[in-house]
């Protein structure tokens, strides 16, 4: 249990999806100008990356990594198929954002007004990829840890998109220097949380 | 007589020449005023991660300029075959198999780089420049202008990308590709140290903040209006 709450703790603050490993940022700089589309945004990013990553998980460990087949017989027991990691990931990621906006779509038509135009975005998000690689990377044990450090990286995502849209709306009241207006300024007011988040870095629970 | 030989010259170049104004436009427009980086904000995911040092920077560049120019040729070839419905899925197979390609090339010949650049080879897949000029120009276009844009738009990136990994390497370890500049300068000796800060990530993007504000300070048409 605590090793998951420390995964969970690890992949919102130490490892934050942005300001770490500066994943998602375009659509991170694109749609955070309100607080409202960014909650929106955040959200879907959490939902699909607490279910992509557990089911790329699975395709890891019983179909892609060196040995994952031998479940098929012995003869499988030395396929490595681990190449085609990235088209299955991505394969896996654009089918069930197809799949997720279905379904939001019959089942839940109001959650999906606020989400709707947010979810197709979601595919080419880089965070969501990058979540499915570093999962692999990282090699998980369990499906547990890897569903928690799914969405905790989702909510490190939510938490640095509502963050800067909330001070981009105030930014706008204030006297920028005209060359850094808009895009110039949110890169630099980036880089600062960032400073800012480093100070969690070695936090171990 | 001079009247004659002009039109002559017109017809001729009815058939448009490889590098009329238009399509060395179309290379020269995104390293500067539509330049993807800093003023489409596209491709920033796995831009700013690798560029500690040169090295990898320029390894993600060629990776990027030879992903970008092959998908667009290919998606241009094929634009007239894509169902408009499914047309995003055949774009991600199409990026998916160049940049496994270009993984598998890495992993033989550099590996020491491939393992530094870690996830974000894998990460070209989602770059969003490859898909926006997907999108937004080889849907459109014939295969040759469809490569001069790609390679227009991966430059524009290359050149940011080293840019700002010329300037975190020279200021945060004193290095250009490895080599020690400052110390054979002998800057050490009258007691310059290295920022340290240059090489935590967040510094990469206060580097292209000022890239940009550097930019629109002398394009002024570039300014946006908050």
């Amino acid at each position: 249990m605590q090793d998951l709450i420390n995964i969970f703790v690890k992949s919102i603050f130490v490892e934050n999806m942005i300001f770490a490993y500066f994943l998602g940022m375009c659509s991170y700089l694109a749609v955070s100008k309100t607080v409202k589309t960014g909650v929106g945004l955040g959200a879907a990013v959490i939902f699909v990356m607490g279910i992509t990553i557990p089911i790329n998980y699975l395709l890891e460990n019983y179909v892609l990594r060196e040995g994952a087949l031998s479940w098929l017989g012995s003869n499988f027991a030395s396929v490595d198929l681990s190449f085609l990691s990235f088209i299955m990931f991505i394969a896996v990621i654009a089918s069930m954002v197809q799949l997720v906006e279905m379904i939001v779509e019959k089942f839940a038509p109001a959650l999906y007004g606020a989400l709707g135009i947010f979810l197709p975005l979601i595919a080419v998000n880089c965070s969501i990829l990058g979540g499915s690689l570093f999962m692999q990377e990282r090699n998980y044990s369990t499906i547990t840890e890897a569903s928690v450090y799914g969405i905790g990286s989702g909510v490190g995502w939510f938490l640095a998109i509502v963050a800067i849209a909330a001070i981009r709306e105030k930014i706008r009241y204030s006297n920028v220097p005209a060359p850094l207006r808009g895009l110039g300024i949110t890169f630099i007011v980036t880089g600062l949380m960032g400073i800012a988040f480093m100070a969690f870095m070695g936090i171990k629970l | 007589m001079a009247e004659v030989t002009e039109t002559v010259e017109k017809q001729v170049k009815q058939r448009e020449p490889l590098f009329s104004k238009k399509n060395r436009k179309l290379i020269t427009d995104p390293l500067d005023d539509s330049n993807p980086i800093t003023v489409q904000v596209l491709g920033i995911c796995s831009a700013l991660a690798i560029t500690v040092k040169l090295y990898p920077a320029l390894v993600m560049s060629l990776s990027v300029i030879f992903v970008m120019g092959a998908g667009n040729v290919i998606i241009s070839l094929l634009r007239n075959l894509i169902p408009n419905r499914i047309r995003i899925i055949v774009q991600l197979v199409v990026v998916a198999s160049l940049v496994i390609l270009v993984d598998q090339v890495l992993k033989a010949f550099v590996y020491d780089i491939s393992k530094e650049l870690s996830v974000f080879v894998g990460l070209i897949i989602t770059n969003c420049i490859i898909m926006g000029r997907f999108e937004a120009f080889a849907l459109a276009n014939g295969p040759w202008k469809s490569f001069l844009d790609g390679m227009g738009n991966a430059f524009g990136y290359a050149w940011i990308l080293i840019a700002v990994a010329f300037f975190r390497e020279l200021l945060g370890s004193g290095t250009l590709f490895g080599y020690p500049v400052l110390e054979k300068i002998g800057v050490y000796s009258v007691g310059y140290e290295n920022n340290g800060l240059m090489l935590l990530p967040p510094m990469a993007l206060i580097t292209v903040g000022i890239i940009i504000w550097v930019q629109r300070a002398r394009n002024t048409k570039l300014i946006e209006e908050n």
